[in-house]
């Protein structure tokens, strides 16, 4: 028996606690959006000055202020549509077969562990691979197809995790009940688990492209290059993509070219801001058309 | 119908899955509005130059290349930055027509490509000269002789050279900080060859970083520090930094503008390259090209904050093409 004081002392203790883990929480919240805060502070005054049309729409020049970042912008935006087209259809296929489909045996445990593996190679190893496989043995070349491919590859793991995330919330009874009235395992997956899985996949797929687009190691590994007087015409055609721009004007001795740097991430971030504004768009679409 | 909140009657989708399509048809559409590039005009010549290699040689191409397209808009010159190694890489396996580089090419580099049967003609194009920098707070530094950088800089002063004073006696007894670039970087490698004598040997314990405006800041805002990088960096700079006079053995020289291209700036100056595939030499728009980066240099290369070469090396140059 305690008493009515140490029950109070007792109670304050654990209230206590609990209050502190809340401010750790908002804490650590606030850090991580404060830092993001900064960054983007930091790089609109640096940048501002130099975003413009004739900067978006100018190839690149020695003279930093006649620079601009057109062969990059849509070299990034050919990759980027490119990636996406390879690695979501691909990746959410695999996810669904292994978790609407495969059997549990030890093949599949493999394939499972060699996917949660691959996701965390350093991406260096994947331009090695994307060097020896699509540009030099399927011959093509330092083009926007191999570095696509290459980016594809990359993500591909993520998109796969994620998709098998979002698969497995969706609750067995769903399945069941669909399978009770006569829908077949396709007509299941189809008109039912997939869309109630879609919002997570679409968090998945935001996540890997965001990934891809800041990328620059596997694509200097490959051989995308950093001076392109044009933009690509087809898939085939050399390019450039905005991080390498970035990271080369960061690197170079005057100052002036620093401004275009940052300039150059804010029109990254938009890009990268744009892209995963569509797929939230497209994933509460996708929400609101389900009804259960 | 709303049974709870997530699931509640069901409803057999008839839509079509648009998950993929969706973000594509929109990121795709915008690439059919750039189809229209530009196709080049004019009775000049026509092709693409793919060229690679040092970042430290690209602002010269660039520029060079940035010219030529105005001048033969037919001609696409693109280029990359794998580093001169990754450039002579695919350059000896025939992929690319030139390759940057800020140095010689190496033995096994060059049996690689005579393995592959790609000679190539070599062009000096620039001159780099290396500076070594300390903070402008630091009055006791005027000079440093070869022997003394190598002091400080070679594998065996790792935790020995640690103080001024262990760089020459007279100097104050305050800890030395040192700044240089990292291992990758052909800026090393020629700084220990020149310096310590054998390239690749120099000691760990420096803030390194293959971003020489890393290396600016650092040094700017040290009092003790000490360190090398690109002479174009401490041009853009210089009320921040100390430029330190380097003696190789015939007194102490800074380097300059003058001081570089006439070779009194010894052994930090470099010269940069650009290989160039012989083969490649039968066709017009690459020898246009070539002649066009060895005429327009001497006034591109200040531009982009290198030291030109003297006149008649760039003639030489100008006299292979048309071997």
């Amino acid at each position: 028996m305690i008493g009515a004081a140490a029950l109070r002392r007792r109670m304050a203790v654990r209230r206590g606690t609990g209050a502190v883990f809340l401010a750790l929480c908002f804490a650590g919240t606030c850090i991580a959006i404060a830092v993001l805060a900064v960054l983007l502070v930091t790089v609109t005054r640096d940048g501002i000055d130099r975003l413009s049309w004739g900067f978006i729409n100018s190839f690149p020049s020695r003279h930093p202020e006649q620079a601009g970042i057109k062969a990059a912008l849509f070299g990034t935006l050919w990759m980027m549509g490119f990636t996406a087209l390879f690695a979501v259809p691909l990746g959410i296929g695999a996810a669904i077969y292994l978790e609407e489909f495969a059997p549990h045996n030890w093949l599949s445990r493999v394939i499972e562990t060699n996917i949660n593996n691959l996701a965390g190679v350093p991406s260096i190893v994947y331009g090695i691979l994307g060097l020896a496989v699509f540009v030099r043995a399927m011959d093509l070349g330092r083009s926007v197809l191999a570095g696509s491919l290459t980016m594809a590859l990359l993500i591909l793991p993520i998109i796969i995790v994620a998709s098998r995330e979002g698969l497995r919330a969706v609750p067995p009874s769903i399945r069941e009940a669909a399978i009770a009235v006569g829908a077949t395992r396709w007509q299941t997956v189809r008109f039912q688990v997939l869309p109630a899985a879609l919002p997570a996949i679409m968090t998945g797929v935001i996540l890997a492209l965001s990934r891809a687009i800041g990328e620059t190691a596997p694509l200097i590994m490959i051989g995308a290059l950093l001076f392109v007087p044009f933009t690509p015409g087809s898939p085939l055609d050399r390019f450039t993509v905005l991080p390498i721009q970035i990271f080369n004007w960061v690197s170079r001795p005057q100052p002036e070219f620093a401004e275009n740097a940052a300039a150059g991430i804010i029109v990254l971030l938009v890009v990268l801001l744009s892209m995963n504004a569509l797929a939230v768009f497209l994933r509460n679409w996708f929400e609101r058309s389900r009804r259960w | 119908m709303h049974l709870s909140a997530r699931m509640g009657g069901m409803r057999l989708l008839r839509k079509p899955l648009a998950f993929s399509t969706g973000i594509l048809a929109a990121v795709l559409a915008a690439f059919f509005f750039t189809a229209c590039g530009d196709d080049g005009g004019g009775a000049g010549l026509s092709g693409t130059i793919v060229g690679d290699g040092s970042s430290t040689v690209f602002p010269i191409t660039e520029a060079v290349a940035e010219e030529f397209g105005k001048a033969q808009p037919g001609v696409d010159v693109v280029v990359g930055i794998s580093g001169t190694g990754g450039g002579f890489e695919k350059f000896c396996a025939g992929e690319i027509e030139f390759n940057d580089a800020s140095r010689p090419i190496k033995e096994d580099e060059a049996q690689a490509c005579a393995g592959n049967g790609i000679e190539y003609v070599e062009f000096e194009v620039a001159f780099d000269g290396l500076s070594v920098i300390v903070n402008p707070e630091n009055d006791f530094v005027d000079c440093l002789t070869v022997e003394e950088l190598k002091r400080i800089w070679e594998p065996a002063a790792q935790g020995t050279v640690t103080n001024w004073n262990d760089v020459r006696p007279d100097f104050p007894d305050r800890p030395l900080t040192l700044y240089g670039p990292g291992t990758d970087s052909g800026t090393f490698d020629f700084f220990t060859d020149e310096i310590v004598g054998e390239e690749g040997a120099s000691r760990g314990d420096y803030t390194a970083s293959e971003d020489d405006n890393i290396l600016v800041q650092g040094i700017a805002g040290d009092e003790d520090g000490l360190g090398y990088f690109g002479f174009a960096y401490y041009e853009q700079n210089q009320e921040r930094l100390k430029l330190v006079p380097v003696d190789g053995g015939s007194g102490c020289v800074a380097p300059s503008r003058e001081t570089i291209l006439d070779g009194t700036y010894s052994p930090l100056s470099r010269p940069l390259f650009v290989y160039l595939r012989a083969d490649a030499l039968a066709r017009p728009e690459v020898v246009e090209f070539m002649r066009f980066y060895l005429e327009q240099a001497p006034t591109l290369v200040p531009e982009v904050g290198y030291v030109e070469v003297p006149a008649d090396v760039y003639q030489e140059g100008l006299a292979k093409l048309t071997q």
